[in-house]
């Protein structure tokens, strides 16, 4: 995957995401940090330093990969210990770091067992605990929870953010699902084809998309044509207008016909078309629903209308 | 294409009586090494003993065809080993213009027949004026050695995932360490079962030797001048019974140690 | 893209050359696979193609028929040689006892290798995969000389034979021409067994591979829309085992063209290509006809693996 025009800091301490769809050239910017490829143009610096030439061994970052890559033929206690063995520490020395980031990550009294003997979840911590024995100034993670069913990724989730809390560490983190970086992320950058859309916090990432695709990406967004937003205010550009930002009533508001329903658990999504374009419609289950064909009038406060001025198109 | 359903009669006795055709020949070699006839190729044996073994084992002119076939073979399997692991972690792990033509020159030596490449090596050797001796014997075993090893070791290259040897390097460790600490851990079983089959293949391997042996005999060059004239039926028959015992062995052992996964051990002889 | 913050950016640099090669060779991945190819390029290339295009030039050259030294002067006589009736017998003998065994192979492998793939499991898988492998990798020369003491006058054939009162059909067999000779041993017959004997197991193997790629249900489909079973073999399992078959008829035909042990050992007086080229080279001293004859197997095998390639038989290699 190539990519082009990325430009991104990285400060240190900080939860950082990279979102985007496969393919997006989020990945391929994860392994030019930890120097499994090569730019062709443009460089890498960690921490100040050009990172040009220096052979992943020789930098301070470590990766948690998406198949978490452990060593088949070592022990859990062994795979841990790697940094350091191959760093020339004694193997008392080693040992005892390792059972202690065993203990870290909750799987004291796991160090003799294969890799082939752990759950999903319980590989993943020990992919976590080995790259951080080397105590790295940064943890690159690719799509580390990819592999794990939804519960216990949410509870990984949680666990890996009050590790970073504690640790202190720099994590950048590699992920497709929109929900995983706004809920993890200090900074999120949003990826697609190559370039970054994006970078901002998950709330101002969330509330002020600058593209289409950032709005439809992050979160499912309305997107309110051109035409349509210049008769409203003036400025010829597309808007983003969030579903739950939008009031259903008979009263003030817009003409439209409820074109279909969906029951949704926590919210029903009520598909509305105006005559200039076609609006979906958060309500809460609490709330009255119209029924298909009603005419009602739809709403939204002035501000939640975000205008896209910058928008790059759907690139 | 498995099925539940028990096989039709007449498959088991077609699949059974072929499997008796390839094994019996074979058992035969025991029953005959136990003769107690010595002129003739005489069945049923009239009576068995066991003195043509204590008569082989002391045969001095058995024990330097074995001792060369053997030190040929372990030092072609060596050979093999280096050359065919080198290969195989080219072409696995790096895209690279003419990968097919190695793949192809590196099976050439085993897909041509036989006496090619033996007749190929004697007249080099004429032309080069190199005389015949252990070490052109070597040359012409580990060139047909190389591909068993090579087969065995892409094989497992293959299953042994990229992100291992990248996290090895994430961890701290050079291209030198990486290889000894991951890369050679992982595919010691493979290697180790290539160079039993490529011992296998030395061992018993006549046709090119025959080419580039001067007046050395190895055991299949002894066993083949007994097959021409025989002169000690006797003692070739044990000759015959050892020899398969000890080709068994690293097959069976090869096979054990790639049994899970890659069970392509032998399809490259 | 940047982290800030400069501290320690990278590792204390370990030092030592071995630290420094390995850098070089990161930086450098071309590098790293000229090493990696050298020496077995090296000792192929060389070695190897180096004494096959030896032969080949050797083949254009002549033999002076007066003084019997050779004549290195570009010519296709040599070539023209392999014409002449006694060396085409030979050729044509050779080719055609490659694939009568070729298709008999087939025949005997096709049921062990389909019994193997569909109906074997567990430990029986195991025992049929072994008791393919040992035979296949089992001595060359033991093999051939098993058939020796099986074919022999006072064999075990010809024992089993009598003892079941059925000489008469050997002898009926014998006597028949070409096929047959004084006896088993000294007969194409013969001959055609131990090729047969040993060739066997490179027959099966591919087969069974390309079996056991067809999914079960195919079959299951195929008599569920009406198919017997023979119309199932016929319409699904061949078309299906085909490049199977293919790849294991290129080992029995090229290692049949090129032997020339067991035609001498077991076999009438008449020369294979493997025979003759080991004749021109030794006592006849005829190394450009001796090159030239080994040419032919080569020939041949180009053909047919143009021929297997386009059947796409090296998938089931």
């Amino acid at each position: 995957m190539a990519i082009d025009q990325v430009n991104l800091d990285i400060q240190p301490g900080e939860f950082f995401a990279m979102l985007g769809p496969s393919g997006s050239g989020k990945t391929t910017c994860l392994r030019l940090i930890a120097g499994f490829e090569k730019p062709t143009f443009g460089s890498v610096h960690i921490f100040g330093e050009r990172s040009d030439g220096v052979p992943p061994y020789r930098r301070n970052v470590n990766t948690v990969f998406q198949d978490y890559a452990l060593f088949p033929h070592l022990s859990v206690l062994d795979n841990v210990a790697y940094g350091l063995m191959i760093a020339g520490e004694e193997k008392s020395t080693r040992s005892k770091a390792a059972d202690e980031m065993l203990e870290l990550v909750s799987l004291g009294g796991f160090g003799h067992r294969k890799p082939s003997q752990l759950s999903g979840g319980q590989r993943q911590r020990v992919a976590l605990a080995r790259a951080l024995i080397n105590k790295p100034k940064v943890l690159l993670l690719d799509e580390p929870l990819g592999a794990l069913d939804l519960k216990l990724r949410e509870e990984m989730q949680e666990e890996l953010k009050l590790l970073q809390r504690r640790l202190g560490l720099t994590f950048v983190f590699v992920t497709h699902d929109q929900s995983e970086a706004l809920s993890m992320a200090d900074r999120v950058a949003v990826f697609n084809e190559g370039r970054v859309m994006q970078v901002d916090t998950p709330e101002s990432i969330y509330k002020y998309p600058n593209s289409t695709f950032v709005a439809n990406f992050v979160g499912a967004s309305n997107i309110v044509p051109a035409e349509f937003v210049s008769a409203l205010t003036g400025k010829a550009c597309p808007a983003s207008l969030r579903p739950e930002f939008i009031q259903i009533g008979y009263g003030d508001g817009y003409s439209a016909t409820v074109a279909d329903i969906n029951f949704m658990g926590a919210a029903r999504r009520v598909t509305v078309d105006l005559e200039e374009c076609r609006l979906r419609v958060l309500l809460g289950v609490d709330q009255e629903a119209p029924r298909i064909g009603d005419q009602v009038k739809v709403s939204w406060a002035p501000e939640n209308l975000h205008l896209m001025e910058q928008n790059s198109g759907n690139r | 294409m498995r099925s539940d359903q028990p096989a039709p009669l007449s498959i088991k006795i077609l699949a059974g009586a072929g499997l008796l055709f390839l094994h019996l020949p074979i058992l035969l070699i025991f029953v005959y090494a136990f003769t107690t006839e010595d002129k003739t190729y005489q069945w049923p044996p009239p009576g068995y003993t066991l003195k043509w073994l204590e008569v082989t084992w002391n045969r001095p002119d058995v024990w330097e065809a074995l001792t060369l076939s053997v030190k040929v073979a372990s030092i072609s399997t060596l050979i093999a080993m280096l050359l065919g692991t080198l290969c195989a972690a080219a072409v696995s792990r790096t895209r690279f213009f003419g990968r097919e033509v190695v793949s192809l020159l590196v099976i050439l030596p085993i897909a041509l027949p036989g006496i090619i490449t033996g007749i190929s090596l004697r007249s080099a050797f004429n032309i080069a004026d190199i005389p015949f001796s252990f070490w052109t014997i070597v040359l012409g075993h580990a060139t047909f050695c190389v591909v068993v090893v090579y087969n065995n070791a892409v094989a497992r290259f293959r299953r042994l995932s990229g992100s291992l040897i990248e996290a090895s390097m994430d961890l701290g460790a050079n291209s030198f360490q990486t290889f000894r600490h991951v890369i050679l851990p992982n595919i010691s079983t493979a290697l180790l079962a290539g160079g039993m089959l490529a011992f296998a293949l030395s061992f018993d391997e006549v046709i090119v030797t025959t080419f580039t042996a001067g007046q050395q005999a190895t055991l299949p060059i002894w066993m083949l001048e007994e097959l021409v004239r025989p002169r000690q039926r006797p003692v070739t028959n044990v000759v015959a019974m050892v020899v398969v015992i000890v080709t068994f062995v690293p097959i069976l052992l090869a096979y054990y140690l790639t049994r899970d996964g890659d069970q392509v051990a032998g399809h490259s002889k | 893209m940047a982290i800030a913050k400069p501290t320690e950016a990278t590792r204390v640099a370990k030092t030592g050359w071995l630290g420094r090669l390995s850098d070089q060779l990161w930086r450098s991945p071309r590098l790293l696979l000229v090493l990696l190819l050298l020496p077995p390029i090296a000792w192929l290339g060389i070695v190897y193609l180096g004494s096959l295009f030896a032969l080949l030039i050797q083949s254009f050259f002549s033999i002076d028929e007066f003084s019997g030294l050779i004549n290195y002067k570009f010519t296709l006589k040599t070539y023209g040689e392999l014409f002449i009736p006694a060396n085409f017998d030979i050729i044509v003998r050779t080719a055609s006892m490659a694939a009568i065994v070729t298709l008999a192979a087939i025949a005997i492998a096709f049921p062990i290798a389909f019994f193997a793939a569909r109906y074997a499991k567990g430990r029986w898988k195991a025992i049929f995969y072994l008791g393919v492998m040992l035979p296949l990798w089992s001595s060359y020369l033991v093999k051939v000389y098993a058939w020796k003491l099986i074919l022999a006058k006072e064999g075990i054939l010809n024992w089993g034979l009598e003892t079941l009162h059925l000489s008469w059909l050997l002898d009926a067999w014998l006597s028949l021409s070409v096929i047959g000779g004084n006896s088993l041993s000294v007969s194409y017959t013969g001959t055609f067994l131990v090729f047969l004997y040993v060739w066997l197991p490179f027959m099966i193997l591919p087969i069974q591979a390309a079996l056991e790629r067809v999914p079960g249900n195919y079959l299951e489909a195929s008599s569920d829309l009406g198919a017997r079973p023979m119309q199932t073999l016929r319409t699904i399992i061949l078309p299906l085992a085909l490049p199977g078959i293919i790849a294991g008829s290129i080992f029995t035909f090229s290692l049949t063209l090129g032997d020339y042990i067991i035609p001498q050992i077991i076999g009438s007086s008449r020369l294979f290509i493997g025979q003759a080229v080991y004749a021109h080279q030794g006592t006849a001293g005829n190394i450009p006809l001796a090159a030239a004859f080994s040419v032919v197997p080569v020939i041949i095998m180009g053909f047919y693996l143009w021929g297997a390639k386009r059947q796409g038989a090296f998938d089931a290699l």
